[in-house]
Order: structure tokens, then C-alpha cells, then sequence
């Protein structure tokens, strides 16, 4: 599997980094090399075999669902690049 | 007691307690090391007065006879640990400025143990490396040099950690491993490093690489040592959902010694082609060791750990995508300066572009296409698929009556700094080719100093237990460094 600049330039922005146009045939390379190595998966033989969620067989714990924690917004603004009123602040998103 | 940051966390635990040595001394002599070593560039945060209180208040406990196993050691913490009030930025520029409201479960679990907390400890850029190459500060430097004097990598990610621990910085030092970050760098430096079992140590407050594969384990220069600082670290919590509701062992009582009739698998397929002599005759030195112990060593087949490497790089990147997604500049860390008219996905943009260091944009962008539609069952389920696999080869061994399984802890010895990146991402990835299989599987795995090659660096081998058998693991271990007996220390250059 290759990717082409147009599939690397994709795939920047569906991960929201931005990518110069110089920067996308090197990086289409890299992810080629990348996808062709995890091509030897195709190799394994997996029928019947169920995806892996977790590696210890245990159920997921419950709790009730109930307010634990709460009332701390300084706290959580704090390293904030930008707040302002209690809200963390970004540029407008609506016009 | 001069040199006290030479001690081992036993020695210094029985010479607190005899009111021999107190935990400001220790501290000081630890402080004080760490002050001449800046050319290693292990500590990258340092937080000598925060050192000074809590070494203060580890005396007054242990004159009052409330004394625990780690009350007055100093250790290291990986920057990947958010430790309230201290930079926590897991060797990455997009969290340049953070410093954290909370405090994560393995660092409270110390403190409230008594130990004493020295600083921050570089490492790769989100755990992403086996360098120590991809971290915002520079790499960390290995204590050992070639023959020739050039530098070398400390390995990665724990690098920080593992430097510090074998240039006698601290006594012990916490790493995370998610495809051989503790054990890769602790047998690069001639140090003892465990990746306990998937579940035994909190994850709550540790910056997430890859959830399903994460784990924190202990840093030490001895066996006996990662026994007790890891019965500090471990610990059911509720803040982590994927933490074993286990009660802690005494991991140091189950250090025997005897270790007659265990029977220790030699897996053929890590026979790995182009694997240096040095190397496999370490390992066949090593299995004559426990052999002679008593142990039964027995030849089976891992028949899918050729597919682990392929697996780990979709499955990594993948959660690693998705646990990125939240460095957005918007809550904590760096955001790009804007341009007039710039709306919020610039802003998204180009925070992540500026934030992420090479590698960890290559991982993000990996596991977004490996996520993506049309090819999630491609590559990332198919990669689940192969990973419970690997893991059912692990179970049919288990099945079959092995204890553990001994094998290399890392293809080469320590290599130097700038040689490994060559602009070839998948020769790089092949350094965890011995450690990924035990992380896909959720196993527990510590690295031991065995030996040296012939430029006289540290080489390392690796025992793989049974899940939340770690005391056994550790038992055999101590066994194997006993009988390899590693004293070799590197020569003070820094």
C-alpha cells in the first residue's frame, strides 16, 4: 500500500497538523514505508479470530452514577492559553 | 556517610532505620550529584526544596518508627508523570508551561511511602522513541561511552531514568513502557528495569501514549530494589478502570533465591537474523546460569512474534491518535500565535505543528489513517486480531507448564547518539523487536544486566512471567543477577 501526496495531505488535516505542500512527498514516503512494513500482517491467517479489547479478562468496574467530583474551575483553567470569564477562549467558531 | 547516592534503596533503607544516615544526607549527596551531571541531561526539572521538605519529613517519620520501605529514598520521576505543581510536559514543546492540579496515582502512592521526590527525568517525546533522541529538551546521554569516547543514547523512552539511575543521580527512578521503554534504556545502562503485568500499576495521571499498552514500573540498580519500589508504586484505584483489583504483594519476600524446578522457556523464534554473537552467546550464558540454579530450561516456539512489531505500529499509533486528540492549544500547553483572520482549525493547525516533534506527527498521522474509513478493518482490526494471537501463544506456553521466558533484551548494545535515525523510521522501530510481544500479550518483563560486549558496554537480558506473578518474576531475576554478578559501573566522565 502507497499513499499518495493527496492521501498524505488527507491525513494531515484529519489529524489537524498542518503540513507544508514541500513537506508532503517526504512525508508521503515515510508513511508508505510505514504501511508497507504492517503489510506482513496480511500474512496471519485470522479467521475466526476476535479483535483484542483488553489484555486481562476482567469485567469493566461500575460505580454509581453519581457526581464524585466538581467545583473547581480556576483549577482547570489554570493552564489555559487563553480564558476569560470562567470559559476557556478560542477563536470564533460561528460566524 | 560519603557517596551516599551510591547506595542501593535496600542499603539506604537499613541505614535510615540504623540511624546511621539520615534522608537529608542522602538527599543532599543525591542533589548534589545530579548538580555535576548536567552533560548528561537526565533531570530536565529540578525540585531541590520540594527534595528538602519531604527528606525533612521522611527523618521526623522514620524517628518516629512509622517507617515504610521507601520513607526517605530519593527518586526520579519521568516526565510523563503529572506531579502537582511541577512542569509535567512528557518531553514534549506542546505542554511547555503545563503544570498540574493533580498528582498522579504512582507519584502519590510514593510520596505517601515517605519517598522523596528530586525531579523530572527526560525522556522521548510522548514515550515515542528508543532514543531519547525525539525529546524537546535534547536527549538525555548514556554514563557509558564507546571505546572510541563517542556518546550514546541512553536508549528510550525511560532514557532520563535510566541514565540517572546508573550515573547514581537517585536511587530509583519511575519509567513507562509501552513497547520496551523501562527495559530497552536499563539494559542499554547496566540497570534493573520491570514492566509489571498490564493492570498492577495505576495509569491515572500518567500522560497517555497508547492505553491499552501503557504501563509504569520501577528503575533501579538492583533486583531487591524493584521489589520494593514497585510494592510502592502498585496499587488498586478507582480512578483507573483498567487497574487489577489485586491486593499488593510483599514482592521482596518472595525474593527465595531458589528457583529448583522452574521451567524457563528459550523461544526459537527470537533467533532474530543478524543478532550480534555478543548477544546470543549472552543468552545461551544465561540460560546455563539458571539451568545451574536448578531451573529446567526448555525449547518453545512464540509462533506469531514476527507480527508483533507490524501489530504494535498500527495499534500504538492508533490510540496514540486518539489520545493526542486532546492537545488542541485550547485547555493546557501551547497554542500557535494566530494570524489576523485565522479561525479555529489554524488554530488546531498549526499548535500541532509547532507542538509535536517529528516522530510523534509521524505516530499521530499513522493511526489516523490506520483509523480512518475504509481501512480501519484493514489495518487496525486486523492488527487486534493478530495481537490476540500473539497473546494466545503466551497462554499455550503458560498452558504447558513454563514459568517464564528468557530472551534478549534488546538486539544490540547501546548505540551512539545521531546514528540511529537515518531517515528510515522502521529501522528504528526494529529496536523494540524483543520487548513489544510481551506488551501486545500484557505480560510482565524485567531487563537484567548480564554482561558486556567487547567494547566493554553493558548488555542486558529479559524475563517475561505470568500475569500478576511478578514476585516469581522478580525471584528468578535476582537469581540470574546474582549468578551473572554485573558490577561494572561506568568510568566518571560527566
Amino acid at each position: 500500500m502507497s499513499i499518495t501526496e493527496d492521501q498524505a495531505r488527507k491525513v494531515a488535516h484529519l489529524a489537524r497538523i498542518a503540513v507544508d505542500d514541500a513537506a508532503l512527498p517526504a512525508l508521503a514516503r515515510d508513511l508508505s514505508g510505514i504501511l508497507h512494513f504492517m503489510d506482513q500482517l496480511n500474512e496471519v491467517d485470522v479467521e475466526g479470530i476476535e479483535p483484542m479489547t483488553g489484555v486481562t479478562p476482567m469485567r469493566l468496574k461500575r460505580r454509581e452514577d453519581v457526581v464524585t467530583s466538581g467545583g473547581m474551575a480556576d483549577k482547570i483553567l489554570s493552564n489555559a492559553p487563553d480564558a476569560r470569564e470562567g470559559f476557556f477562549a478560542v477563536p470564533k467558531v460561528v460566524e | 556517610m560519603t557517596n551516599a547516592n551510591r547506595l542501593t534503596i535496600a542499603e539506604a533503607r537499613d541505614a535510615l532505620r540504623a540511624g546511621d544516615l539520615t534522608s537529608v544526607e542522602l538527599t543532599d549527596a543525591c542533589l548534589g550529584a545530579i548538580d555535576a551531571a548536567g552533560a548528561l541531561n537526565a533531570f530536565v526539572h529540578h525540585t531541590p526544596d520540594m527534595a528538602r521538605d519531604m527528606a525533612r519529613a521522611a527523618d521526623a517519620r522514620i524517628k518516629a518508627g512509622d517507617a515504610a520501605p521507601m520513607t526517605g529514598i530519593p527518586v526520579g520521576i519521568k516526565d510523563v508523570f503529572c506531579v502537582r505543581g511541577v512542569p509535567s510536559q512528557a518531553g514534549s514543546r506542546i505542554l511547555q508551561g503545563f503544570t498540574p492540579e493533580y498528582e498522579s496515582t504512582v507519584t502519590q502512592n510514593l510520596w505517601s511511602a515517605g519517598a522523596v521526590m528530586l525531579g523530572k527525568l527526560n525522556q522521548d517525546e510522548f514515550a515515542m522513541g528508543s532514543t531519547n533522541e525525539s525529546s524537546c529538551y535534547g536527549p538525555a546521554v548514556n554514563p557509558w561511552r564507546g571505546a572510541d569516547g563517542a556518546q550514546l543514547t541512553p536508549g528510550g523512552s525511560s532514557g532520563g531514568s535510566a541514565a540517572a539511575v546508573a550515573a547514581d543521580l537517585c536511587l530509583g527512578a519511575t519509567g513507562t513502557d509501552t513497547g520496551g521503554s523501562i527495559r530497552q534504556p536499563a539494559a542499554f545502562t547496566g540497570t534493573v528495569g520491570l514492566k509489571p503485568t498490564y493492570g498492577r500499576v495505576s495509569r491515572w495521571g500518567v500522560i497517555a501514549y497508547a492505553s491499552s499498552l501503557d504501563q509504569a514500573g520501577p528503575m533501579t540498580r538492583t533486583v531487591r530494589d524493584a521489589a520494593i519500589m514497585l510494592g510502592a508504586m502498585a496499587s488498586s484505584d478507582p480512578m483507573d478502570s483498567t487497574c487489577a483489583d489485586l491486593p499488593v504483594p510483599d514482592f521482596e519476600a518472595a525474593l527465595t533465591g531458589d528457583i529448583r524446578g522452574k521451567r524457563i522457556g528459550i523461544p526459537r523464534e527470537y533467533r532474530v537474523d543478524g543478532m550480534p554473537d555478543a548477544i546470543d552467546a549472552l543468552w545461551r550464558e544465561g540460560a546455563q546460569m539458571l539451568r545451574d540454579a536448578g531451573a529446567e530450561i526448555v525449547d518453545i516456539s512464540l509462533p506469531h512474534t514476527k507480527y508483533a512489531l507490524p501489530a504494535y505500529y498500527v495499534i500504538a499509533p492508533a490510540e496514540a491518535s486518539s489520545n493526542l486528540a486532546r492537545y488542541d492549544g485550547v485547555r493546557y500547553g501551547h497554542r500557535a500565535t494566530l494570524g489576523a483572520g485565522d479561525g479555529i482549525t489554524q488554530m488546531y493547525e498549526s499548535t500541532r505543528a509547532q507542538g509535536f516533534g517529528p516522530e510523534v506527527q509521524r505516530r499521530v498521522m499513522i493511526g489516523t489513517y490506520v483509523l480512518s474509513a475504509g481501512f480501519y478493518d484493514a489495518y487496525y482490526n486486523r492488527a487486534r486480531r493478530v495481537r490476540a494471537l500473539i497473546k494466545r501463544d503466551f497462554d499455550q506456553a503458560f498452558a504447558a507448564g513454563i514459568d517464564s521466558i528468557l530472551a534478549p533484551a534488546t538486539p544490540s548494545a547501546a548505540f551512539p547518539l545521531g546514528s540511529g535515525d537515518k531517515g528510515d523510521p522502521v529501522q528504528m522501530y526494529l529496536n523494540d523487536v524483543f520487548t513489544v510481544t510481551l506488551n501486545l500479550a500484557g505480560l510482565p518483563g524485567i531487563a537484567v544486566p548480564v554482561g558486556q560486549d567487547a567494547q566493554g558496554l553493558p548488555l542486558g537480558l529479559q524475563l517475561i512471567g505470568r500475569p500478576f506473578e511478578e514476585g516469581d518474576l522478580l525471584n528468578q531475576a535476582q537469581v540470574l543477577e546474582a549468578a551473572a554478578g554485573f558490577v561494572a559501573k561506568p568510568d566518571r566522565w560527566w
